[in-house]
């Protein structure tokens, strides 16, 4: 094993890289400096996350290369990482995804481009140190300090409601999370512990689990983002810039998957088995409205926006199933979402940097101009839907699976919601790729050129990696949501 | 003990008390630079006082028994206030030459104000409590009112001075009816006579109701706050500065003190009022920011709103609302330190900044300015990591102890729709474009600079080793 705090490296490293950008001298004309250093500092970080897969022990269910120190005297609140099944493809994800958005956003971010690298390095230290927590506290830091770059990168670099955007997500998020605050304060005043692994062996009692999981179901769901509290998320998405979009629905969107699972099933069990009908009467809400409103937008981005609302509506019904496929599931999804709607919005990306419109209408036909573009583009597309072999489809499958366990009335809004998605996509992609040119600003549209192949082909070969071998991303994780299960259960069945 | 004469020069109230009077007359028989010289004094003085108040251990006032007492949480806010009066000293030099505002006076009103603050923080006994309030008030008074060419100086001194004139009738009018009731002056007498009685009769109600009353005045609570937004607006920036920074220290800890000494069985009566000005101060404080376009009226909302939470953790009367009212108290000086540092130095076409709108564009010309001021802003609004997040935690833990749950949820509540009108400046700064660049001129002396620094070196860095300061306030007794 590793005897050096490799966690701690990998958090901090973007937050040195964006130190150390903060004091050299910004090239005038291109910044040319700035942009490589925060690539690299990205870079190093991924590099280094991939350390943590290669020497991860699969055997171990809960948690590895922890470190802790004590933190607060008066408190038993330490300075707690660690890494185990689930956060380590949450981490891997984020650590992948932003050296992407620094390329998407090389030549495109035009001012202040010192800031917008120092925005996205702090961004990065802190959804890493997010997933890499152990106590609660130490958590609940890292996810509200999140809100901070997010703000900023939609407000200075966004479009033109930007600011209506951004403190939209702002407050919108911050209502949801400070309630959360609240609920970690209860239960160390309970327990006198804030260690995530000590918390899961369920110590409250029937009530205060219900409290305290409307405190969480707050945060999460308005993070997630569940019906009816995603109405920050299209606004969001179509105001951020490329990038900020990529890592809004490539990342911070898990967070609320991620803490559903870490905080609802493992430490208020039987509250979850309380709210289970509620959960899955939203998700399926969610799944089949917001597909349908998907299917009515004008704005390429919205559109991409609404479908990840459904999309986590799937991962919401397979966390909340509690079992092994639907947890399976869920986390496939989650990531196989972070790839797929992050490439989607890279792809977005593209077209606007060239024509700077994201309206349907504008478009049709590219296949005419950009060949590979359509290309990279369908596999993402079909990705989303969920066609065998992309990575999409193993974590439908997975979750319909075990759905079927559950309620087969579950089964069809879920199937239903895939059939839509498949609807909004395809159509979606007829109207923008095929056909002949109609419009005469087209006509000399250029297909994808180097920086954006070394973008997005990295994100195609794992899309249908995912597919293909989705056990090189189930087997580390599965050990680590037996055990959740396996708490679930036990708790439930006294 | 008092054997030796001279050891009564020691005691850090006498001391300041004649130090004040030196420092007088110093400005008065300087002929030149009065105002810089008697400014470094007062400044002297008090780095002086703060190290009597640090090594007394025997000789100190509480040996007047019956008038003044002496413990570890008079000790910390006493010098909590010397450092915030040494502070607003400092960074509002600069300013009063710039608008050529050089009496020499200044200083020293600052000097006895403090003198009255720290009387207050230990005052043990209604009376003495009631002068060093006065004191306090009536250097304010006089301080607000100082610019005596502007109207609006003049209007909040005498604003100002009326309503406190009044709440100090209240107060009295408190004073004698508990003084009645008990037959004592002294908090440790009436809470021994007190100890024989379950329930508060009649009389001693209204006492302790009217002394809440003028106390809130003085902490601006809602809804005793309708001075603080005109005394700010009004009164040149720097003396604005020092109201925001001390007065507020030192009346929080008597009304702490008054709360937990005399009356600290009677809880549930005082608990009701209080808990009354906390969630409507937090809630005013949050909604009335959003309007404003003066930044010095967005203090003083964004002032009123500390003051609830802090009025949480009295709520809440145990330790840990001790523990979470001095964290609080420390970050709430420290932010409003920078904000102020920030705000005299800076300039906009030539005059001292006022609206906020006129932030617009200071990203561009001064980006670590305008950095600063969105760090002390996320901090003020209790976003992590900052330390104004670990004051609002510590409040939430000392009620969430208490079982104060529905108060907490309002209190998070209230952080939220404050986190409003602080978003808002940096909107300003960084959203906004700005046509016209270049007109904001930022000037800081290298004192100023240094006190800014340090304190938001101390906003920033305070996650990173946080025992210190803790560790302090979970050993204070009150």
């Amino acid at each position: 094993m590793i005897d050096w705090p490799l966690v701690s490296v990998i958090i901090f490293l973007p937050l040195i890289g964006a130190l150390i950008i903060l004091f050299i001298k910004e090239d005038e004309l291109t910044s040319i400096n700035i942009k490589w250093a925060a690539l690299l500092a990205t870079l190093g970080t991924f590099i280094l996350s991939l350390i943590l897969w290669l020497q991860f022990d699969y055997s171990n269910p809960s948690y590895q290369y922890e470190e802790k120190f004590r933190w607060f005297d008066d408190f038993n609140f330490f300075y707690h990482v660690g890494v185990d099944g689930i956060s380590l493809f949450m981490i891997l994800l984020s650590t992948f995804l932003t050296p992407l958005c620094i390329l998407a956003s090389w030549n495109n971010i035009k001012k202040r481009v010192k800031e917008y690298m120092l925005s996205f390095l702090f961004l990065e230290t802190v959804m890493i140190g997010m997933f890499a927590s152990i106590d609660i506290l130490l958590f609940y830091i890292f996810f509200e300090a999140v809100l901070i770059p997010m703000y900023l990168i939609i407000g200075i670099w966004g479009g033109n409601r930007r600011i209506y955007a951004s403190f939209k997500f702002f407050l919108y998020t911050l209502l949801g999370s400070v309630l959360m605050l609240i609920a970690i304060i209860v239960m160390y005043r309970n327990t006198s512990s804030m260690s995530i692994e000590f918390l899961q062996g369920n110590y409250f009692s029937y009530n205060t689990q219900l409290f305290l999981w409307l405190a969480f179901f707050a945060s999460f769901a308005v993070k997630i983002p569940m019906w009816p509290f995603h109405t920050w998320l299209p606004d969001a998405h179509v105001e951020a810039p490329t990038a900020g979009s990529v890592i809004l629905a490539g990342v911070l969107l898990k967070m609320g998957g991620y803490g559903f699972i870490r905080f609802s099933l493992g430490m208020l069990p039987e509250a979850t088995e309380f709210f289970i009908p509620l959960i899955m009467t939203l998700s399926i809400v969610a799944i089949v409205y917001t597909s349908l409103v998907a299917l009515a937008q004008t704005d390429i981005k919205k559109l991409i926006a609404y479908s990840s609302v459904a999309h986590m509506g799937i991962v919401t019904i397979g966390i909340f199933l509690v079992n092994q496929q639907g947890l399976e599931g869920a986390m496939m999804q989650m990531i196989s979402h972070g790839l797929v709607s992050a490439a989607l919005f890279l792809c977005v990306g593209v077209i606007y940097d060239r024509m700077h419109t994201r309206e349907i209408e504008f478009y049709g036909g590219l296949v005419q101009r950009m060949p590979l573009y359509a290309t990279v583009f369908m596999i993402f597309m079909l990705g989303s839907v969920g066609l065998p072999g992309t990575s999409g489809f193993i974590g439908e499958f997975l979750v319909i699976v075990g759905a079927f366990k559950f309620s087969s009335y579950v089964v069809i809004g879920a199937a239903f919601g895939i059939i839509l998605s498949a609807v909004y996509m395809l159509y979606l992609y007829k109207r923008i790729i095929f056909g002949t040119i109609t419009n005469n600003k087209l006509a000399d549209i250029l297909d994808i050129n180097t920086r954006e192949k070394i973008i997005l082909i990295p994100l195609a070969i794992s899309v249908i990696l995912l597919g293909i071998f989705p056990n090189l991303f189930l087997d580390p994780m599965r050990l680590s949501l037996e055990l959740i299960i396996t708490n679930y259960e036990i708790a439930n069945a006294k | 003990m008092l054997n030796n004469i001279y050891n009564i020069f020691f005691i850090p109230e006498i001391f300041l008390a004649c130090s004040s009077f030196v420092c007088l007359l110093f400005g008065l028989f300087l002929k030149k630079n009065a105002f810089r010289q008697t400014s470094n004094l007062a400044v002297f003085v008090l780095l002086l006082t703060i190290l009597l108040v640090y090594y007394d251990s025997e000789s100190n006032f509480a040996n007047y028994k019956s008038l003044f007492s002496h413990s570890s949480f008079i000790n910390f806010f006493k010098i909590l206030a010397l450092l915030g009066s040494i502070a607003s000293i400092i960074i509002s030099k600069d300013y009063f030459l710039g608008i050529k505002l050089k009496n020499f006076e200044i200083p020293i009103l600052f000097l006895f104000s403090t003198l009255g603050m720290m009387l207050m923080i230990a005052s043990n006994n209604l009376m003495s409590m009631y002068l060093a309030i006065e004191l306090q008030s009536l250097s304010l008074y006089v301080a607000a009112a100082i610019k005596r060419d502007s109207i609006t100086s003049a209007e909040s001194g005498v604003k100002y001075f009326i309503l406190g004139a009044l709440s100090s009738g209240i107060l009295l009018y408190g004073f004698s009816l508990i003084y009645g009731f008990t037959g004592s002056m002294n908090f440790d007498d009436i809470s021994f006579y007190l100890s024989k009685y379950d329930n508060l009769n009649l009389g001693l109600i209204f006492g302790l109701v009217f002394v809440m009353v003028g106390l809130a005045f003085k902490v601006s609570a809602v809804p005793f706050h309708m001075w603080t937004p005109d005394v700010y607006e009004g009164a040149p920036n720097s003396i604005t500065g020092f109201f925001a920074i001390v007065p507020k220290i030192a009346a929080v800890a008597l009304i702490y003190r008054f709360c937990l000494v005399p009356f600290e069985n009677f809880y549930l009566e005082w608990s009701q009022i209080i808990l009354f000005l906390s969630i409507a101060s937090m809630f005013l404080g949050a909604i009335a920011a959003i309007a404003q376009s003066n930044i010095k009226r967005l203090l003083a909302y964004s002032s009123i709103g500390h003051i609830g939470y802090i009025l949480i953790a009295l709520v809440a009367a145990n330790d840990d609302g001790i523990k979470a009212a001095s964290i609080y108290m420390f970050s709430y000086m420290i932010m409003n330190v920078a904000i102020f540092a920030i705000l005299l130095s800076l300039k906009v076409k030539n005059e001292y900044l006022i609206n906020i709108s006129d932030l617009k564009g200071l990203s561009k010309s001064n980006p670590i300015v305008s950095l600063s001021i969105s760090i002390i802003m996320l901090s003020m609004a209790g976003i992590p990591p900052f330390i104004g997040f670990f004051g609002k935690f510590y409040v939430f833990v000392a009620a969430i102890e208490q079982e104060l749950y529905v108060l907490s949820v309002l209190g998070v509540l209230a952080s939220v729709i404050s986190a409003f009108y602080y978003l808002r400046i940096i909107k300003i700064m960084y959203f906004d474009e700005s046509k016209s660049e270049g007109i904001i001129n930022f000037q800081i002396s290298f004192q100023s600079k240094i006190i800014l620094s340090l304190s938001l070196f101390l906003i920033i860095c305070f996650i990173f080793y946080p025992s210190l300061l803790i560790n302090i306030s979970a050993s204070l007794t009150i």
